[in-house]
Parts: structure tokens; sequence; C-alpha cells
């Protein structure tokens, strides 16, 4: 049992994409283990979005490999699917559906059967306060509601790893620390990836950091460590990728 | 997931009022068509008992309605099919089907099926007004049906066309105007085939549709229009696996 609570949820190994030519993403390794949040960050244009589209199943990766608990995202896409949540930077709202119309959506297309769509729909809600929304239309929410949507959308199958890019765009500074308190709460029991540009949102909820720069993984600590050498992040991030030259050298264990 | 994805597609489709107006319109003109049907064979009734073996209701009046109800749903069609996948990508929201663990061919088949449940109410609707001549006289049920079948088959290839094409891009309208070009580029073929009796006639989707039309159904026709239909479905499918792959 406790084997399998701290083994690998999410891990990706030798990840490459190419668009032509150009070389989105090279070479990325990622592992993570359930009860961990990592902070993948980077500079716009970095691959970032480019890595969680692959990581979630929207695009093939050119070359490597993703496992999700063990299965492999390529060979079984289906069962390797149903285990994670995404949330892409846009949220992918229908805005002519009802809040409730939506989630319970969300829950079938995951495969939760009917027995358990109604506990699924309200936990989702409880979670991300949308309970008095449920009859709302999506269209006339708020933006921070729509983003609360989204994210409800991610979890109501109880995913083992949710993926979130740029959860807290948009949002006012108290939506964004109930954001942070629900990834919190998500990754003390699932593996959560969170894509942010926001350093100190990295440092108040995230385990472990990754630093993306023009393709490549050039940075990978946990925030422990970071603090026990009393080196600040923004540090770390301003001479990793302002420094083109020095990419992808520097890879701390 | 097939049936869920075509009820996601109804609840959306009805919760505009793109789906109502459609509906009423058509309706409009094809209750109207019908009437005038209606009115020429109240005219020459009294000449058509002269002849031996005279033309019969279904065959003055419901006959000529499908056949109008069929380019009605010709340029309907494109209106629909718009929403299916480019609108999805404009508005970001393929990502949450790609997303789920549903294959490509699930999203294909449910987002056609979907459409095809409401081309069922349009021809339904149709059907109701050839069979409210049940109040003044006797119908010829096996035209009625073959009729039915007809254009049920063809609207299937008109929602397959126009659900590839717009798997082709993210613009709605791009998708409209295209599966628009496409259909009536299927429907001059016709036109331009109509004196000769060249191979071109064979291509064309409302020569095929004729004879359902005038009750004859060939196999020919049927394989013509399967093969259609599952062409390009499959090549919908394609694209979108190809694009997971390409980017």
């Amino acid at each position: 049992m406790n084997e399998q609570i701290t083994s690998a949820t999410i891990s990706a190994c030798g990840l490459c994409r190419n668009f032509g030519m150009i070389a989105a993403v090279r070479e990325i390794n990622l592992e993570l283990k359930r009860g961990e949040v990592l902070g993948f960050l980077g500079p716009n244009g970095a691959g970032k979005t480019t890595t969680m589209r692959m990581l979630t199943g929207n695009l093939a990766p050119s070359a490597g490999s993703v496992e999700i608990c063990g299965i492999d995202l390529l060979d079984r896409p289906r069962d390797a699917k149903a285990r994670i949540g995404y949330l892409p930077e846009t949220p992918p709202l229908y805005r002519e559906l009802t809040v409730d119309e939506y989630l319970r959506l969300a829950a079938r297309l995951h495969r939760v059967g009917n027995a358990n769509l109604r506990a699924a729909l309200d936990e989702a809600k409880q979670r991300c306060g949308l309970n008095d929304a449920g009859r709302q239309l999506i269209g006339s929410l708020s933006k921070g509601y729509q983003q609360r949507v989204g994210i409800a959308q991610a979890i109501i199958h109880n995913p083992d790893v949710v993926i979130l890019d740029e959860p807290t765009v948009g949002l006012d500074p108290n939506q964004m620390r109930e954001i942070r308190t629900l990834i919190r709460e998500l990754g003390a029991e699932r593996s959560v990836i969170l894509s942010t540009h926001i350093l100190p949102e990295v440092e108040s909820v995230c385990d472990r950091v990754q630093i993306m720069h023009q393709g490549r993984m050039v940075f990978n600590d946990s925030i422990i460590g970071l603090k026990q050498k009393q080196i600040s992040l923004e540090e770390v991030f301003a001479q990793l990728t302002l420094n083109k030259e020095s990419s992808g050298d520097i890879q701390s264990p | 997931m097939i049936f869920t994805i075509a009820c996601k597609e109804l609840k959306t489709l009805f919760a505009s009022p793109l789906a109502w107006t459609l509906l009423a319109l058509m309706q409009l003109v094809l209750a109207w068509v019908f009437l005038g049907r209606l009115d020429a064979f109240l005219e020459i009734q009294s000449q058509l008992v002269q002849i031996a073996n005279p033309p019969g209701v279904t065959e003055i009046i419901v006959a000529p309605a499908f056949a109008v109800a069929a380019v009605v749903l010709l340029m309907a069609t494109p209106l629909l099919t718009m929403r299916l996948i480019a609108e999805e990508r404009r508005n970001h929201t393929m990502t949450f089907l790609i997303s789920a663990p549903i294959s490509m061919t699930d999203i294909v088949l449910g987002k056609f099926l979907g459409l095809m449940i409401f081309f069922c109410s349009v021809i339904v609707l149709v059907a109701v007004l050839a069979i409210s001549l049940l109040a003044g006289g006797t119908l010829d049920v096996g035209l009625l049906l073959s009729n039915v079948a007809g254009l049920l088959l063809i609207c299937a290839c008109f929602a397959a066309l126009g659900l590839y094409i717009s798997c082709l891009t993210a613009q709605p309208a791009i998708a409209a105007a295209g599966t628009l070009g496409a259909l009536l580029g299927l429907w001059v073929v016709d036109i331009a085939a109509d004196d000769t009796d060249s191979i071109m006639r064979n291509f064309s989707l409302l020569k095929h549709y004729e004879s359902f039309n005038r009750g004859v159904i060939d196999t020919f026709d049927l394989a013509y229009f399967a093969l259609f239909i599952l062409t390009f479905l499959v090549l919908a499918i394609r694209r979108l696996d190809g694009e997971r792959l390409r980017g």
C-alpha cells in the first residue's frame, strides 16, 4: 500500500515534439508521485503548453513515451486518459449549457457511472465553490466562475493526475487565493502539474519546480531544496531563461 | 459514448435559436410547396379520372414535396455542419472532447448521429404533411416510405460531407461556404449530366435520390449512398487523428 502511494502517477521519458523544422520540445523527462504538486515554469514560447498537450493526449509526441499510473498513453489512450484531468489555457466551456449540464457531460465522457454521477457532480461543485451556480448558463458567469467550472470539469472523475495550464490568469486576488487553496487540497491525494507565470504562486503551492526554456528542461529541484540553499526562485528563473547560451547545461538533480 | 456526444450535440443545437428557426422556415417552405401541389391536384382531378391508370395523390403531391425537401435540406446542411467541428475548434472546446477517454471515431460518429436525429425530426415533419392527406383519401404507403428512406439517406450524405469539411478548418463560415459549394457542385453535376448519359451522372447525389423519389429502390443507389457516407466519415476520423499527430 505504502509503495503504491509513493509510486509515480505520471512519467514522461524523452518527450520530443517537432513542428516542421522547429523543435518545440526536446527530450523532456518528467516524473511525478502521488501527493506531489509540480510547478511548471518557463517564459512564453518555452514549450510548456505543447508539453502539457502531449501529456494529456491532445498531441502525439514525435519521440518518447508517457505513462499514466503505469499505463502507456499511446498504447492504451482510453484507460490512460480516464486518469487525467486537464484544464487547458482557455477553459473549454460550452457557453450555451448550464453548469450542471456541462459537468454532467464531462462526467459521462470520463466514464463516471450513472450511480456515482450525482455524488461526483456535488463533490466537484462543492470543491470549486459552485454550489449556487448549478443552474446558471456558463456564458453568463464571470471569468472567475468560468475558471472554476473549468477546474471542476478537470476533477469531476476523480483523476490521479490533474494538469492545470495557467489556472489563475485573469482572476482577482481573492479568487487566486481560493484556487491556490484548492490546488493544495488536490495535491494532497493526487498529482498536480501547474503551469504558471506567477513565481510566488509556485513557491506557496508547489513541492517541486521545473523550468523549461527553448523546449528543454533547464531546472528541476524541490522548493524545500531551494529554500535550504537560500536561492530565490526568481533569481534562478532569470538566470536560466535570460542567458540564452547557458540553456540546457544546468540541470540540478 | 457515441450517444453521450449525440445528446450533447442536440442539447447545444436546440439551446440556440438556429435549430428552431431552421425547422420553422423549412416547414414553411415545404408546406407552401405541398399546398401548391395539392391545389394543382384538385384542379386536374377531373381530367385524371378519364385516363386509364392515372397517377395517384402520392405521386402528384408527396413525391414533388419530397424532391423539394431534399433541395431545402441541401441548403440548410452547411449551417448545421459548420458548428460540428469548426465551431468547437474556434471556441477551444475541441480539447475537452479530445482529452476525454474517447476515440476520434466516437466523436465523429456521435456528432454525425446527433445531426441525423435532427434531420429525422425534419423528415418526420414532412412525412406528417403527407400523412395529413389520409384525411381525404388513400396514400401509396410504399412510395411514401421509399421517399422517406431516400430523404434519410441523402441527408446522411449531406451530413457526412459537411462533417468532413468542418474538420478541415477552424472557421465556421469557411466550413459552411465549403460545404455549400461542394453540395451545390454535386447537384450541378446532375444538371450538366442530364442530357448525356455520361459517367458524371453517377456522381450526382440528387440523381440517385430521384429513383427513391419515383419509388424505385435500386441497390446501385443504396451502394452509392453507403459508400459516400462511409468515405466521408472515415476521412473525417482520419483528418482528426492526423491533426493530433501533426499538431
